[in-house]
């Protein structure tokens, strides 16, 4: 009698923990980033919020679905970010990595990702090669990267007059991508490389390189190089004259961070390839008032934008299809059309890359400028179907195979 | 037209002087470093980080007070070595009698903290400084572009150096101090306040690391981690010309500056290697560096 009951009280205990396991199928999400160096601007804690208010605008709870989120700092290097991934894939059963800036990270993330069959939400990383010989079945690459960079920034400026080039090169596998890339859309477009200089990350002064750069009497520097690196010769190229010279410079990888940091004075005529900027719309507009007082005040980057966006769209994969198996809730995410306030609509192709609009800026004078912030005007918008690199150029092999 | 090793002549010159503009932050902050290790014998790891306190007050007192360019010069390296004396009083003293290495282990987590403070409140991308309108834009030597602000900083520092090599080497006053670091016990007993002295020249070394902030302030961003990346050089750059030697510094400050603004042309992928490649050298060659005396 006793054990009788027992039993069946046991037995609707576990039928009530089932149906609640049923319910609320909880995902974790790994956002792995630069918490504290060069990069901790533009995606660092930033990203983090992004992540936070995605997962609240999607309404998650209602959904069925229970949502955690982790970060860490992966401190710009390649061996410490692949050790945090594969700790966070076995033993704190992480679902999915976002973000990753730093492309030496990503690539080597990557692989760990695809190892263990999870997601892999590239946002930061820049490199064109993770949905090119890099890419992956468990991948999406988000925001940009240095093909669409190049193909928008430097396309426009050989058009507009800028056919001869010099390249200042950040000396490693994304200032090297980068320079490859821009320098095939200015060949493409009838423009010529004249030389480049590769600088080692991190290098406070320019002066020598601008100097060379100048010497060479190239219309355009371009600045394959990001964060501190490009502030930097930004601020130096104005002080040696480079502009007023009649030379022009190319930023090829600017961040709204990056114009902050250099005043407008500074900054004013840069041009610059975003996907997204606070004031495009209303919509971006409501995004950045609710994001700026959570992030010190730092109006939402590309990349902030990038993660907030793909984690919705990761969300209402794994809600349609309630698996922890990586390369399905990814091919679940390319089958859906993808929709967001930040974006707008737009889809997945088949090597990972996420495709959308790109825009070109120019940085506003000072007396241009009305409120905080106020830095962007647009000067083109590059239709998705011309922003990427073609499908079958990548030479990724899940696109041979299809 | 005539070249050099594959490089026109003109290109070389401008390199030179570039060079040159670069060795005068490497020789006033390494001379604060030869000045506070020399005569007090404290390895200052904190030296990167107070540079750093320089360019921030620089700016705080544009943003705060109004206070432009050529006042901040005078008032930030004031309240900086003011904040390295109260250093000194609260902290490095009770440390004067062991080992220096427990300095150098003091400062090097100072300078963290200091910096984790300022990456936490003001970011990693740093905040604008503008030239000073006197002299914003430059000469035209033919050869070059020479912005003025460049030159500036070049006369500006020179005069500083050989200011302090002269105080230190040739008056009464630093005539005492190194009486002091040899010996304090006698120079106290002659009635000199060794303990205070010690406090303002370390107040005085971290001053000239304060004022290379400023002057850095205009050509690099204000950052938190400007003293990080820079403290390492300054420190090879110092064991090169050999730890507490005052013309060494100065001497290999510029030199070294010269050096790698050369390498930028020759080799730019080496040019964040070559002063640590001359002081493996220089170390197995002349373990003392360059101008120091074994002791």
């Amino acid at each position: 009698m006793k054990l009788s009951r027992l039993l069946a009280t046991a037995a609707i205990a576990g039928l009530v923990a089932g149906s609640a396991a049923a319910q609320d199928f909880t995902v974790k999400l790994g956002i792995l980033n630069d918490q504290s160096s060069l990069y901790a601007d533009l995606t660092g804690q930033g990203s983090v919020v992004a992540a936070r208010l995605a997962v609240e605008d999607f309404g998650a709870a209602a959904k069925g679905l229970k949502v955690d989120i982790i970060f860490a700092d992966h401190q710009n290097k390649a061996d410490v970010g692949s050790n945090l991934a594969r700790q966070w894939l076995d033993v704190d059963k992480v679902d999915a990595i976002v973000d990753v800036p730093n492309s030496a990270v990503a690539l080597a993330v990557n692989q760990v990702i695809k190892e263990k069959n999870k997601v892999f939400l590239v946002s930061g990383a820049a490199a064109s090669d993770l949905t090119g010989k890099a890419c992956s079945p468990n991948t999406v690459h988000w925001t940009y990267d240095t093909w669409a960079l190049a193909n928008g920034t430097g396309k426009a400026l050989v058009k507009t007059g800028g056919d001869s080039w010099y390249f200042l090169t950040a000396d490693y596998a994304f200032g090297l991508a980068l320079e490859r890339d821009t320098a095939e859309v200015v060949k493409a477009n009838g423009g010529k490389v004249l030389g480049q200089v590769r600088h080692p990350l991190n290098s406070s002064d320019f002066s020598s390189f601008l100097l060379q750069a100048q010497a060479s009497k190239a219309k355009v520097i371009g600045l394959a190089n990001a964060g501190g690196d490009t502030t930097n010769a930004i601020k130096q190229a104005a002080e040696f004259g480079i502009v007023q010279g009649g030379q022009s410079l190319a930023g090829l990888l600017v961040f709204i961070t990056d114009v902050h940091s250099l005043g407008l004075q500074t900054a004013q005529g840069l041009v610059m390839t975003e996907s997204f900027y606070w004031d495009l719309n209303d919509q971006s507009r409501a995004f950045a008032k609710r994001f700026t007082p959570l992030d010190k005040g730092i109006h939402p980057t590309m990349i902030h934008a990038g993660v907030y966006s793909a984690v919705t769209h990761y969300l209402k994969a794994v809600a349609a299809t309630k698996t922890r198996d990586g390369a399905k809730i990814v091919e679940a995410m390319k089958a859906m059309p993808t929709d967001d306030p930040l974006f707008g609509k737009g889809t997945i192709r088949a090597d990972g890359r996420k495709i959308h609009d790109m825009y070109l800026f120019e940085v506003k004078k000072p007396a241009e400028s009305k409120a905080a912030w106020d830095y962007y005007k647009l000067k083109a918008t590059i239709p998705a179907a011309e922003a990427f690199r073609p499908l079958d150029q990548g030479e990724c092999p899940l696109v041979k195979k299809g | 037209m005539f070249q050099l090793i594959g490089v026109a002549p003109q290109a070389l010159f401008s390199q030179v002087l570039v060079g040159l503009i670069n060795g005068a932050f490497y020789a006033i902050l390494s001379l604060g470093l030869a000045v506070i290790f020399g005569l007090l014998n404290i390895i200052n790891f904190a030296h990167g980080a107070l540079y750093m306190l320089g360019a921030f007050v620089a700016y705080f007192l544009l943003q705060g007070l109004g206070l432009g360019y050529w006042s901040a010069l005078i008032v930030a390296p004031l309240v900086v070595g003011l904040f390295g004396m109260l250093l000194e009083r609260t902290m490095l003293r009770q440390l004067r009698q062991i080992d220096h290495l427990y300095g150098l282990l003091l400062t090097f987590g100072l300078a963290l903290v200091i910096q984790g403070v300022f990456q936490n409140e003001f970011g990693s991308s740093g905040l604008p400084y503008a030239v000073p309108p006197a002299l914003v834009g430059g000469q035209n030597l033919g050869f070059m572009f020479l912005p003025n602000y460049r030159a500036w900083v070049i006369v500006i520092s020179l005069a500083v150096c050989l200011s302090t090599w002269w105080a230190i080497e040739r008056t009464k006053l630093g005539s005492y101090l190194r009486a002091a670091t040899e010996n304090p016990t006698i120079v106290q007993a002659f009635g000199i306040n060794v303990p205070r002295m010690i406090t303002l020249t370390y107040g005085f070394g971290v001053a000239l690391a304060a004022f290379a902030g400023v002057l850095a302030a205009p050509i690099y961003q204000v950052r938190p981690l400007m003293g990080a990346d820079l403290i390492i050089v300054v420190f090879a750059v110092v064991v090169i010309g050999g730890m507490g030697s005052i013309m060494g510094s100065i001497l290999t400050g510029f030199g070294l500056g010269v050096i790698e603004g050369l390498t930028k042309v020759f080799y730019p992928e080496a040019s964040n290697t070559v002063i640590f490649v001359i002081m493996t050298i220089v170390l197995l060659i002349k373990p003392a560096g360059l101008f120091g005396r074994v002791q």
